[in-house]
């Protein structure tokens, strides 16, 4: 492969932590652009480390020169870089319509609209660290170096949402900060245990030397409750709807789309590449519970809402708990490399889907004034693009073909009846017609017709096109299935599965 | 009791401790201060997994260095966000959640 | 990849495209776009014949990609698919013509007619499905797509009623895919195959009437078996365009459609017999067909009446192919063009009489035929067709269907088939007589108006055309073209793929 190959692996960290250092110091007059021309670097950079994996297998990159234990390394395969694709997608759109959510803001009226339009500047910087650290984290091979991109993600995420000096943005806030920080620690004292019952931080030397016994048993504990607490798993979502309604909404896509699903890759890698599927599987059992009691009560509480962003909230709270049935599935039976890829493709589907739609709620918001759900009428007459891709997302949340939660909902209902676990199925399935439910929520009263005269509204043309065009293309995320599991099949766990597997 | 037991049970005593105080405290300082307390009882627990061996184990003193950099950054943004807080609403608690607050000015 | 290849994809992908590119045009453009829906539509026909010919012949036309693991997307044509697919193409153009003069100064145009192509594409998607996993892709597209049409009047009625037909129809989508997946669990194959893809080994019994049961009761909500019927009278709040061809052919043909898939390409008639699974569904459509009939009768609006009608007439079909018949299954699908036909006329009727001069309950249609003597004409054919006088194309249904009934030895349904017809007859009757003898109750002007015809043009030619064809498919049954020829064609492949004579 070379060392051409495996030097990309540092572009994706390093090119967004130069952006923000620079944007920083450019003002927020050039950051944007500074941030656009980021994306796409990212974008290239991630194409080409794709590429390479799926041509030439398993990458690994020595920073330095250093080996492990002492050195950095970083690693990816095809789950890390499914992740950093997810990534670099829900990011790239995201940016673009920060571009127009900050610029529409200021063209209101000739003049800044509280004192948020001053916070472009520190949106830039935050969200490059976001994605450094993100990128990062999905590229780590060493349980310390995790800790420190959860860190770095967990202060700039948490930056994010007090962006604006609303009481309600710092309240929620603070209490994600603290949530995060609580977080962060349960898994370093789990990484601390682990050092010292088995003396390795590298992920695959860990996995290795890994041995059911008192130390390790505390460390899955800790690291799994951290992590729970982080993505959001009930009933630890508690934070959750306030965080992700009360911040901008560029910051709530990020968060629902990307910040969550990290936390989730990190319990994933650890769990099947250190832990060996849970150490046995009684834990498996309990996340399987929590998150299918999540797609239930996640989807009740979302049709209950009163207001559009805490719908959305809610929803994540249930489609999160698609990801966590993966851990009672993913066992090393024949059906393992399907539960588990069923729920990474269900990770990434929903990052699309939930970004569009919180990007098209906040065109709404940013439109109508105010996020009030049975106040929504006639919006569909006045932003069609925004409701259509609140739509399109919509289904994906549904998981209708051909959107990617089709393919998830298949693969993951597949592993669940060959299992024998067939309530599982049962609860996937419900949870789709939920959706509908929550979803029509909002499109019902949307879609109605009002008699409305021409109202002067902030122009939000950009934000719609972008939050449509993120939807539409999650929309047809299945007929991609055959490349994208192609890629997870490279460096996954389930290995010794797919060989018996495949003729 | 070996020195390396006495330092993880110690360890954990303060990290459930504080685990306590951060859930019950509703000032955002004492919250603040039990988080930090948390992490020093991880710094300890590290240490004293420094001295399993005949040798010291210099790894996981690199830890204890990086993670007080990220204790020391983390806590100051932290007490930024906390002093805002009370600058916008004149006390320095979490309010109480208020679901249905429907307000006409959200994103400006 | 070759032209064989790719007919499959372009049939479906004609009417989608031309409906996308409508998306994006100003509702006021409406000359630009009729000339490009209408063109995609001249093109979806024209691929469509080439294909008819090409089957004709003994051409395969099949494009195959992989998907997921061991599953691919499969689009295939044989005959029965072209017989879906000759129905849903040819009566789209119709009731396109139909819907440009029924929605002439409507608002929201652009979506409408968006929607509708897109849905003709599922529609033909359904068709072309090699296997039930592709099936239940376009199966679900269409409840998609169908759901901005249902709404699309705006009111909070339409919303509230869109809101029960979208929970109906995924949650027969839920329940389908459940049998789905678990199908392809047991069997490793989800394919079509004429005579039956499952040999009875792959499982016991019970699993393989576990999963049948699941595969009906997810079809059945889209077939509309009693009880889980009550989404169609509703979504007539439609334009009646909607009505016509997506509730009264293509989504509850989809229902219909993939029943007959399932018993005779997925299980296979004799394994499906054996199992005795056959009887309990041709027992639920003949309880259908009368419940259905029943309550028609006393629907006072057109159109409900007309819809509990399909309620009715649509499980001839599924009883047609579950009674263990040869004669049976030619009078099954052939009563899937039938039923099409006849019930596109008669809804396009009531919705003339409902634009023209704004009659839409039964009992205020007295001298709607001395107004509207052609709609009126049109009316009649179909109902009675529908009732089954000869030669229209009901009565060849519904004597394929007796007479198999007999050849199976399922005298009983005999009864069912006489039922139906004098219920027919009850409900139909009534509104022939009404209009033609009844005394105007003069909330319109009875005369007529110093205009050419009765009725906008683009309303009435189309009415009548189905109208005609209703009368001459029923006449020209024997001819080996006619839908009864080819539902013959498509009998006898299922019969040598299960007992190779």
């Amino acid at each position: 492969m070379g060392l051409i190959g495996s030097n990309w692996l540092v572009v994706p960290i390093v090119l967004p932590l130069a952006t923000a250092t620079l944007a920083m110091l450019v003002g927020r007059r050039s950051a944007p652009y500074l941030g656009l021309l980021t994306a796409s670097g990212i974008l290239l950079s991630v194409a080409a480390i794709g590429l390479t994996v799926l041509e030439e297998g398993t990458i690994r990159y020595q920073l330095g020169g250093w080996e492990a234990p002492l050195g950095i390394n970083l690693y990816a395969d095809g789950l890390a870089v499914f992740m950093l694709l997810m990534t670099a997608i829900v990011g790239a759109a995201v940016s673009a319509y920060a571009v127009g959510y900050f610029t529409s803001r200021q063209d209101e009226s000739g003049r800044v609209a509280g004192d948020s339009g001053d916070r472009s500047g520190s949106f830039w910087v935050l969200w490059m660290f976001l994605w450094a650290s993100l990128n990062g984290l999905f590229l780590s091979a060493d349980a310390f170096n995790l800790y420190v991109t959860l860190e770095i993600m967990g202060l700039s995420a948490a930056g994010l949402v007090t962006l604006e000096r609303r009481q309600s943005a710092l309240s929620s806030g603070m209490r994600y900060l603290f949530v995060t920080l609580l977080g962060s620690l349960a898994y370093l004292m789990g990484v601390a245990l682990l050092y010292g019952a088995l003396g390795a931080l590298d992920l695959a030397t860990l996995g290795e030397l890994m041995y059911p016994g008192a130390a390790t048993w505390s460390a899955l504990a800790l690291i799994t409750l951290g992590m729970a607490l982080k993505t959001g798993l009930f009933p630890l979502h508690f934070w959750m709807p306030a965080a992700y309604s009360n911040a901008i909404s560029p910051a709530s896509a990020l968060l629902a789309g990307l910040v969550g699903k990290a936390s989730f890759y990190l319990l994933l890698r650890l769990w099947f590449d250190v832990f060996d599927g849970g150490l046995g599987p009684g834990p498996g059992q309990v996340l399987g519970l929590l998150g299918a009691a999540a797609i239930v009560w996640g989807a009740v509480m979302a049709v209950r809402q009163r207001r559009l962003k805490r719908l959305l909230a809610y929803s994540s709270v249930s489609q999160i708990g698609y990801l966590f049935v993966l851990f009672s599935l993913a066992t090393t039976a024949s059906w393992g490399f399907d539960a588990w890829s069923g729920g990474v493709y269900h990770a990434f589907s929903h990052a699309c889907a939930k970004a569009a739609m919180f990007m098209s709620a906040g065109a709404i918001v940013r439109s109508v004034g105010h996020d009030d759900l049975d106040r929504m009428q006639g919006v569909g007459q006045q932003m069609p693009l925004a409701v259509a891709g609140f739509a399109l997302g919509g289904v994906t949340l549904m998981g209708l073909p051909p959107t990617g939660g089709f393919t998830a909902k298949w693969l993951l209902v597949s592993a669940s009846l060959e299992s024998g676990q067939w309530w599982i199925a049962v609860v996937l399935l419900a949870g789709g017609v939920l959706a509908a439910l929550y979803v029509l929520r909002f499109l019902n009263p949307a879609l109605i017709q009002v008699k409305v005269g021409p109202v002067a509204r902030p122009a939000t043309q950009n934000l719609e096109v972008t939050a449509f065009v993120l939807a539409f293309g999650s929309f047809f995320l299945a007929l991609l299935s055959a490349p994208l599991l192609a890629l997870l099949r490279i460096g996954t766990p389930f290995a010794s599965v797919l060989l018996v597997g495949t003729p | 009791m070996s020195p390396v037991t006495f330092y993880l049970l110690s360890s954990v005593g303060i990290f459930v401790v504080c685990l306590y105080g951060l859930i019950v405290h509703a000032h955002l300082i004492r919250k603040i201060l039990a988080l930090n307390m948390m992490g020093s009882a991880v710094f300890l627990l590290l240490t004293g997994v420094a001295r399993r061996g005949e040798l010291t184990d210099p790894v996981p003193h690199a830890m204890v260095l990086t993670g007080i950099v990220v204790a020391v950054s983390a806590t100051a943004f932290a007490l930024a966000v906390a002093r805002r807080l009370y600058e916008e609403c004149g006390r320095a608690y979490l309010p109480e959640e208020d679901p249905e607050d429907l307000s006409e000015e959200r994103e400006g | 990849m070759s032209f064989a290849e790719l007919l499959p994809l372009l049939v479906i992908l004609s009417s989608a495209l031309a409906s996308f590119v409508i998306f994006f045009l100003r509702d006021d453009r409406s000359r630009l776009r009729t000339s490009i829906y209408l063109g995609g539509e001249i093109v979806k026909l024209g691929l469509v014949l080439v294909m008819l010919q090409g089957i004709y012949v003994g051409a395969q036309y099949e494009l195959r990609v992989p998907l997921l693991p061991d599953i691919d997307f499969l689009l295939q044509a044989n005959e029965l698919a072209m017989l879906f697919l000759i129905l849903s193409a040819g009566l789209w153009l119709l009731t396109t013509l139909y819907s440009i003069g029924y929605l002439r100064h409507a608002p929201n145009r652009a979506r409408f007619f968006g929607f509708f192509g897109l849905s003709v594409s599922a529609t033909a998607g359904i068709a072309l499905s090699g296997n039930l996993f592709t099936f239940f892709i376009f199966y679900e597209l269409l409840t998609l797509v169908t759901y901005p049409l249902v709404v699309h009047r705006e009111t909070p009625a339409a919303m509230r009623i869109g809101r029960q037909y979208l929970v109906y129809t995924l949650g027969g989508g839920v329940v389908l895919l459940a049998g789905i997946v678990s199908l392809q669990l047991v069997a490793g194959s989800l394919e079509f195959v004429a005579g039956g893809t499952l040999t009875g080994d792959e499982a016991s019994p019970a699993i393989l009437i576990a999963i049948f049961a699941l595969l009906i009761g997810g079809l059945g909500v889209k077939n509309a078996f009693v009880p889980l019927h009550s989404w169609l009278p509703a979504a007539m709040i439609a334009p009646t365009p909607v009505s016509a061809l997506l509730h009264g052919v293509a989504v509850v043909k989809a229902g219909a459609f993939g029943i007959v898939r399932v018993i005779h390409e997925i299980y296979g008639i004799e394994l499906a017999a054996e199992l005795g699974v056959t009887l309990p569904v041709a027992i639920l459509a003949s309880f259908t067909i009368i419940y259905g009939s029943i309550k028609a009768i006393s629907q006072d609006e057109l159109k409900k009446r007309l819809a509990y009608s399909t309620v009715s007439q649509v499980s001839f079909i599924a009883l047609g192919v579950s009674l263990v018949g040869y004669l049976d299954t030619v009078g099954g699908v052939a009563h899937l063009v039938h039923q099409g036909i006849m019930k596109v006329t008669l809804f396009f009727c009531a919705g003339v009489i409902a634009e023209t001069i704004g009659v839409k309950y039964v009992s205020k249609m007295g001298g709607v035929g001395r107004r509207m003597p052609w709609t009126m004409g049109a009316f009649a054919l179909g109902s009675l067709g529908m009732i089954g006088v000869p030669p229209m194309a009901g009565f060849v249904s519904k004597w394929y269907l007796g007479v198999g009934a007999i050849e199976a030895g399922q005298p009983w349904v005999i009864a069912v088939l006489v039922t139906s017809t004098v219920l027919n007859t009850v409900y139909f009757l009534p509104v022939l007589y009404v209009s033609f003898f009844g005394k105007p109750t003069g909330e319109w002007q009875e005369e007529r108006p110093h205009t050419r015809f009765e009725a906008d043009w683009l309303l009435l030619f189309p009415t009548l055309a189905v109208a005609g064809l209703v009368f001459l498919i029923g006449l020209f049954a024997g001819w080996e073209l006619s839908p009864l020829g080819w539902a013959e064609l498509i009998a006898s492949r299922q019969w040598e793929g299960q007992f190779g004579n």
